[in-house]
């Protein structure tokens, strides 16, 4: 009984003063665009819950500012052959309800999201055919076929790992009080309000984190949002409206911080979707490009957008070592436009009807459109629907031109396989080209980067000629917060990740 | 009781199932479908349908309303498809949070709406009544969520009195509480304001021209007497009723006045679980409110029974 008494007088003797030191007792407070939806890795949907699950839960693997894939949970990985990936595992790693985070709990968790009904992980890693438990912390990951994207799948939330222990007792439950390997522990929820995470102490790299408690609030109106900034209801907001940058540049007490988004804004062209796929605009490549001669993207993002986001013609982020250099977008060129047009034979002015949603940015963007391309003998007519509207009407194919974003991917993969091979499933132009559809599955199956790079740079050139999509300009993520906050590194995926952060008192 | 009240009272099971059939037939009618809304950004085909067979919508539509109404018959009103939170249980959360809000609305609406209406029909015609007449137009015209922003601008940006947007309860630290919720509902009770002293206003000039008003005087009264005690207490028998019928507009104010000021209470939840066609919340909201409405519609009745006994014996 004595040697116990002073093993504990030791222990607390020992730990005490370095926790009292060490433990953090700022809250970060984080305004959000919108209200997250399950807090569950293999069941969530939406750009803002990525957010959250920053702090809540870690991944295998991560991407840095410069989209170079980064170990997390995972410590190191090899590819043993095409088919085979080996991921070691770091060691002594907890879950916030202290069970350890090992090899039985990867392949759960994996196994989770390609089984779990209603997945959205299913997708991103149906490649896997088996996981299997090489020893505590080494995994083996079997592909049915060599896919390359998969290590960046694992750097989002395909890669969090769940607690199988917490998982298995909550069942469809788990999202109301989720369990990771995070830096904090979910405590409390308030639907539209706020979600409140709290720091984990065992944390494996506790040391980077300063924050006792942060809070997401989720704040639907963008003035409302910068309002709360400017006020210092909140420490930092992961977007700003464009046409707000400057109010918050101006500002001493803010600080702005601007990255390349991975996505990008464009106009979706029905070419091969049932019925409507039959207009000029539609069946003609040569109609589409007057269309996209008559616009101005750099007028455009000038008016729009305060002139902060960028033109392109193609998915892949400028970022991205996979970016074509071969496609660039084409300058306003109004007489070849109406060249154009006559040789495709069609009589002007050409109604074109395009959808774009009740926003009223989505509004101007469709009027500068309709301005611009009058000039060149469309007839532009905007028609606005609310989101969940406009998704029915693109998923049936009844449009003809549909104004949609795409929030990005590190891996050029994931912002061109589900848009553009036939019969994918966010395919809304119906677009079906033999050749891209091969250049996009061997890309999946090659690793060498040059490789990679050429086959994308031959997707890009034949998708700019045949028109199914008219990239218009890559976003960008603007991030404000109060300048007390520092230790932010922007990465283009848009996501604030809390390791490293700080705020002076 | 009598006949009348038992007639209303078997009407009420019938009224709460048609509307219940109301919900859920005016929602299918909405374009877009919620397994694709709840796909979100890998609306991945055997995703979708998954979750339309986990959630019942591959049955026939009368299958699918049986199964909710049978459901909600055993005190079950589902959870909410996008976060999976039981929506009795955010009906509970957010009920008190626009209750609270409402009633702060009120209070200030009647604070500024019935004096304000008072003083202008009193010196009627002077500067003071001009003045109170354009205030509650502009009152009146201002749209809530243009005034919510200018307020948050000014009292939370520029004066830094108030937290911009965002809710604390009443229980957890009261002050707070009034500090996140006093600007909204200033903003939603303003309007009610205008709505209040147009009514006082005209309801005092009629009762000020009354005899009995004129005997008060005749008997020396103070003027500030006659006012209060005679005129006002007979003006304001129909401007209660008019500020109960007003605490409807309260409700649906309270939409956009939520949205503006980021408060978590049923306006917000309504106007998210639409767009994110969450049907089981809005089916859930709308339901409750109505059962509410009728069953307060019983209690005005009951109450008719009781003052006036010509209703008792037919």
């Amino acid at each position: 009984m004595r040697r116990l008494l002073l093993a504990a007088a030791a222990a607390v003797s020992f730990t005490a003063p370095a926790f009292a030191q060490d433990a953090p007792t700022q809250t970060l407070r984080i305004a959000l665009r919108q209200d997250p939806d399950l807090l569950d890795p293999t069941l969530a949907r939406t750009y803002v819950g990525r957010i959250v699950f920053m702090g809540l839960c870690d991944k295998l693997f991560d991407i840095n500012e410069k989209l170079e894939i980064l170990p997390q949970l995972a410590a190191g990985y090899e590819w043993t052959d095409s088919k085979t990936l080996v991921l070691k595992l770091r060691p002594n790693v907890q879950f916030q309800d202290g069970a350890p985070m090992d090899a039985a709990a990867v392949k759960y968790s994996l196994e989770r999201h390609l089984t779990m009904q209603g997945s959205s992980r299913r997708g991103e890693i149906s490649a896997i055919e088996h996981v299997d438990v090489v020893d505590p912390t080494t995994v083996r990951v079997a592909l049915k076929t060599p896919y390359s994207p998969l290590l960046a799948a694992l750097t989002d939330r395909a890669g969090m790992i769940v607690s199988p222990k917490a998982a298995e007792a909550a069942g469809k439950d788990f999202a109301l009080h989720p369990v990771c390997a995070g830096p904090f522990k979910f405590t409390e929820r308030v639907a539209q309000d706020r979600i409140v995470l709290d720091r984990f102490p065992g944390y494996w790299n506790a040391g980077a984190i300063h924050f006792a408690r942060v809070i997401y609030q989720p704040i639907v109106d963008s003035s409302v949002r910068l309002a709360n900034l400017e006020a210092g209801s909140v420490d930092m907001v992961e977007y700003i409206l464009p046409t707000d940058a400057n109010a918050v540049k101006s500002n001493p007490k803010l600080r702005l911080v601007l990255s390349n988004n991975l996505g990008y804004d464009s106009i979706n062209i029905n070419v091969g979707h049932g019925a409507r796929a039959t207009m000029p605009f539609g069946r003609d490549a040569r109609v589409r490009k007057a269309f996209e001669l008559s616009i101005d993207r750099t007028a455009l993002i000038q008016v729009l957008y305060n002139g902060l986001y960028e033109p392109t013609a193609q998915a892949v982020s400028q970022d991205s070592p996979f970016y074509a250099e071969n496609v660039q977008p084409p300058a306003r060129d109004v007489a070849k436009a109406k060249a154009l047009l006559a040789e495709a034979g069609v009589k002007t002015p050409l109604a074109v009807t395009l959808i774009v949603e009740n926003s009223p940015i989505a509004k101007q963007l469709g009027e500068v459109l309709q301005s611009m391309s009058a000039e060149a003998g469309f007839d532009t007519k905007i028609q606005q629907m609310e989101f969940a509207s406009s998704l029915d009407v693109a998923e049936r194919g009844d449009f003809e031109a549909y104004n949609v974003g795409w929030s990005g991917r590190p891996d050029p993969d994931g912002n061109l396989w589900n848009f553009l091979h036939t019969g994918a499933p966010l395919n809304y132009p119906g677009y079906s080209n033999p050749d891209v559809d091969k250049w996009l599955d061997e890309a999946r199956q090659v690793t060498d980067i040059g490789q990679r790079r050429d086959l994308y740079a031959k997707v890009a050139a034949q998708t700019e000629t045949d028109l199914p999509i008219m990239y218009l300009d890559v976003p960008k993520n603007i991030v404000g917060m109060s300048a007390k906050v520092s230790g932010f590194v922007p990465v283009p995926d848009g996501m604030i990740r809390l390791t490293g952060l700080t705020m002076a008192p | 009781m009598g006949s009348h009240f038992n007639r209303r009272l078997a009407q009420v099971v019938p009224t709460i199932l048609l509307v219940s059939i109301l919900v859920f037939g005016l929602q299918q009618l909405m374009p877009g479908d919620p397994a694709l809304v709840l796909a979100g950004e890998t609306p991945d085909p055997q995703v979708i349908a998954q979750i339309r067979t986990e959630l019942w919508l591959d049955r026939p539509l009368p299958i699918q309303y049986l199964h909710w109404i049978g459901n909600v018959l055993q005190g079950n009103l589902g959870f909410s498809w996008r976060i999976r939170e039981p929506v009795a249980q955010l009906i509970l959360t957010k009920l008190p949070v626009t209750a609270q809000l409402a009633v702060m609305a009120f209070v200030i609406a009647v604070m500024i709406g019935v004096p304000a209406g008072v003083l202008s029909a009193v010196k009627r015609n002077t500067v003071f009544d001009y003045a109170a007449s354009a205030i509650g137009l502009a009152g009146l015209s201002t749209p809530n969520f243009w005034l919510g922003i200018m307020l948050i601008l000014l009292v939370s940006v520029q004066l830094g009195w108030l937290p911009p947007s965002g809710y604390v309860p009443l229980t957890e630290d009261w002050r707070q509480s009034l500090a996140t919720t006093i600007m909204p509902a200033f903003v939603l009770g303003n309007a009610i304001a205008a709505v209040l002293m147009r009514h006082t206003r005209s309801a005092m000039l009629t009762a000020m021209g009354q005899d009995y008003v004129r005997t008060a005087r005749a008997k020396g009264l103070r003027e500030r007497i006659v006012v209060i005690h005679h005129a006002l207490r007979n003006a304001l028998v129909p401007v209660v009723t008019l500020g109960a019928l007003e605490l409807g507009t309260l409700l649906s104010g309270a939409v956009l006045t939520e949205q503006v000021f980021s408060i978590p209470g049923f306006g917000k939840m309504i106007v998210d679980a639409v767009f994110n066609r969450d049907y089981p919340v809005v089916q859930g909201v709308v339901l409750v409110t109505a059962t509410v409405y009728i069953l307060l519609n019983l209690l005005a009745d009951a109450l008719y029974v009781l003052i006036n006994p010509r209703m008792r014996a037919t």
